[in-house]
């Protein structure tokens, strides 16, 4: 379709989100706007492969994990050493309550695999259905179900199970205990 | 945030791990927080430039020409390795 001002507004309305769904697929930032932009050039440079009256966010993140996959390929050895870095940095932090507890749900986040991921956030954070997530991630409906349960079970097991005694009452009183002794 | 956070901190860990409501639903909340940190800073400058700036599709076309298929409104032929799992 062409590409009117209301097309151009509703192109602009998803980048907030487009943003978000890049930051938590490349873990970085910088990178994730690069993506992004080229996202956002592709889709320009292809508008006319638009639908009218069709799911434009889907049709946008299709285009940015589409993008994504190609580069990740490229750049698989970069990327993982960046993440690993990354999780280095992020332990020696100081300890910092609620922040703290924000960067490990982070951190847990970029240990699951990619197909999990990104199911993940596309239904739970994103927003999308079953049907439309399946759309973008070139799968069945029922791939998309299996691998966000997989990605909450293995979220939960890396947060709130094997992690248990971090949260719980065990450590404060060991730390009193341990202080006196 | 706060609020869950603190109900995270108080909350008692679930240890048979199985995946119940409570977890689940910190998982949910701790997702939507993470993402709506970013969604909120709203659209940049430079992306507000570029798509009002674009006039016509054929200044991008030559991007497109360099590598990978375009988009096809649909999962693209190059999603197929995802089978995998």
């Amino acid at each position: 379709m062409p590409l009117t001002d209301a097309l151009r507004d509703d192109i602009l309305a998803t980048v907030p989100s487009l943003r978000a769904f890049a930051i938590s697929l490349s873990g970085s930032g910088d990178r994730a706007d690069d993506l992004v932009q080229e996202t956002l050039l592709r889709a320009l440079a292809n508008i006319d492969s638009f639908q009218p009256g069709s799911n434009l966010p889907a049709w946008l993140f299709t285009i940015l994990r589409n993008l994504f996959r190609s580069d990740y390929r490229k750049r698989r050895r970069e990327v993982e050493d960046a993440e690993g870095n990354y999780a280095k940095t992020l332990k020696t932090q100081p300890s910092q309550g609620a922040h703290l507890e924000f960067e490990e749900f982070r951190t847990a986040l970029e240990k699951l695999p990619q197909d999990q991921r990104e199911a993940l956030i596309l239904v739970g954070a994103s927003g999308f259905s079953y049907e439309d997530a399946a759309t973008i991630c070139g799968c069945a409906v029922g791939t998309i179900k299996s691998r966000v349960n997989r990605a909450r079970s293995k979220l939960a097991a890396l947060l709130y199970v094997d992690g248990a005694e971090d949260f719980g009452p065990d450590e404060t009183v060991r730390a009193v205990i341990g202080g006196n002794g | 945030m706060k609020d869950a956070k603190s109900q995270a901190k108080n909350a008692p860990p679930g240890r048979q791990g199985g995946l119940n409501a409570e977890i689940q639903a910190r998982i949910g909340h701790q997702l939507r927080a993470m993402y709506d940190d970013v969604v909120r800073q709203g659209v940049p400058d430079r992306f507000a430039e570029l798509v009002r700036k674009l006039d016509t599709p054929t200044a991008a076309h030559q991007i497109n020409a360099e590598g990978g298929s375009g988009p096809s409104g649909g999962g693209g032929a190059n999603n197929q390795e995802d089978g995998r799992d």
